[in-house]
């Protein structure tokens, strides 16, 4: 159980946020030149890191917008939110 | 060499307070090479060993283990074991796992308390019912059991069910699978470490792999925090930290590591004498023979590796109970945990080669692996050993998410994933 700062609304529970996986994942430009190796790529395969992961999040139960997260996986700990198109705070 | 558990060893060792039991497994310190090397000492990893030992007569293995042996998901599952799975692949894997459970303990001369006191699959609205009518059907065919019952008699096989038509989701009937059932998932575990050991496998406890040496596209050995381990043939089960040992080899996999929770009651008489799952309410309980209710709750939606899940999975499981089984309204729920499964986007697993020679992967086994501990690890053993597929494991090959070729059990697992 964590809480999450929205960049619209400030901190809420997790529990009004829906989940959106792995950030910054592009869809490609020209999906009929991609090989079925580079569609698996897109699709299927997930860093699935164990520490920090940029993610997406919906604040799907207040203002229903996305934005991403940089948050550790082995703790749960947010380090800090963004909005869609910007980048991460290294 | 074991002696072998019996009546006459439990009488002999009760003469001296059972105070010179002989040990189950050895401690042994890592030698410097291995035939093959397995990394994750659950149920799976072990029962891999123990039949690259017996089938396939490789004798210099090891089983490498971050922690303790069984102290992973093998320790945080709910037990219960059923193959009415939907497609041909699945029903092949599951059933396959399911027949080598019904002759586990004599094999092992290990009681691994091995019930088959039957698993329900409740239908609560007309889609329900017949998706799993279906389901009946295609068990069937592919010659595993599996009933339907009505609502009748649902309630004459399982009476604590509330099945009156007015609740929110009312039952409208089930699958029973008699065969399916549940074991206790330490005595797995314990079981094949104490068989692999006898046979020269070691168990290597406490020892966490950091990292894998390749050279080219062969595999190389692995570094541990107990010192480098030469060898060419790697099998990792590592279950929620696959993705973390994939990452060491170069490799990306399919997969999405995630809370996924369960509850025990305060101990009661004996109440419910089978497993009843419902996957459209999300609950599903078997009692222990201590007398606890085991519940298992659902997954969290996101990515962690915690081991801890979030308050409201449980609380949604647990009002899905107490609607489906009133009687417990006043229990107690004595303790609650959280493991780290690996979730495949088809929800079934991957037992396979890779694109790097010598390295192996078992995994994505997702919510409901513990039932496939035998089965998974006879068919990653021969995987290993021959270097190429079972024809019952052929379907669950990594590259079927570049091909297309998906085994989809989202719909035809009993649970949601």
């Amino acid at each position: 159980m964590f809480i999450i700062k929205c960049p619209y609304c400030g901190e809420r529970d997790h529990s009004e946020f829906s989940y959106g996986g792995e950030a910054h994942l592009v869809r490609p430009k020209q999906p009929t030149e991609l090989s079925d190796d580079q569609w698996a790529e897109y699709l299927f395969m997930r860093k699935n890191i164990k520490g920090l992961q940029y993610e997406r999040w919906n604040h799907s139960h207040g203002c229903r917008r996305w934005f991403n997260a940089a948050r550790d996986t082995s703790n749960d700990k947010i380090h800090s939110v963004y909005k869609i198109g910007e980048k991460p705070n290294k | 060499m074991k002696k072998k558990y019996s009546i006459f060893a439990l009488i002999k060792n009760s003469l001296s307070y059972h105070e010179n039991w002989q040990r189950a497994w050895r401690d042994p310190e890592p030698k410097k090479e291995y035939d093959a090397v397995i990394v994750g000492g659950g149920g799976h990893g072990l029962a891999t060993a123990y039949y690259l030992a017996k089938e396939h007569n490789l004798k210099n293995i090891a089983v490498v283990e971050k922690g303790w042996i069984g102290g992973g998901n093998t320790g945080r599952n709910t037990t219960i074991i059923r193959s009415n799975y939907l497609w041909d692949a699945s029903a092949g894997l599951y059933d396959h796992a399911l027949k080598i459970w019904e002759n586990l303990s004599q094999e092992l001369n290990y009681n691994v308390m091995f019930s088959q006191r039957g698993v329900m699959n409740l239908a609560h609205n007309q889609h329900d019912v017949r998706e799993l009518k279906r389901r009946t059907h295609a068990n069937r065919l592919n010659g595993i059991d599996c009933d339907w019952l009505n609502v009748e008699q649902v309630k004459k096989f399982c009476p604590i069910i509330n099945c009156s038509p007015n609740i929110r989701y009312p039952v409208m009937g089930s699958t029973l699978q008699r065969r399916a059932g549940t074991a206790r998932h330490d005595a797995v575990a314990w079981g094949y470490a104490r068989g692999a050991d006898s046979m020269g496998v070691d168990i290597i406890q406490n020892c966490e792999v950091k990292g894998i040496k390749r050279n080219g596209n062969s595999i190389e050995g692995i570094e541990t925090t107990r010192g480098f381990i030469k060898t060419q043939k790697v099998g990792v089960v590592a279950a929620g930290h696959s993705s973390v040992i994939a990452n060491m080899a170069g490799l990306r996999l399919p997969l999405e590591s995630k809370p996924l929770q369960a509850l025990v009651s305060e101990p009661i008489k004996p109440i419910i004498d089978t497993v009843v799952m419902s996957n459209a309410v999300h609950a599903y309980v078997s009692q222990s023979d201590k007398g606890e209710l085991v519940i298992g709750a659902g997954t969290d939606s996101y990515i962690s590796y915690t081991q801890k899940g979030t308050h409201e999975i449980i609380e949604g499981t647990l009002k899905a109970i107490l609607e489906l089984y009133p009687i417990f309204s006043r229990l107690r729920m004595l303790r609650q945990w959280g493991g780290v499964v690996d979730i495949c986007p088809d929800a079934s697993p991957i037992i396979s080669k890779t694109s790097i020679k010598g390295l192996y992967f078992n995994c994505g086994w997702g919510t409901g692996g513990f039932k496939a501990t035998p089965g998974s690890g006879h068919l990653f053993a021969h995987t290993i050993a021959k270097d190429e597929p079972h024809a019952l494991n052929a379907a669950f090959n990594i590259n079927r998410f570049i091909s297309g070729d998906l085994v989809d059990e989202h719909g035809a697992a009993a649970v949601a994933h």
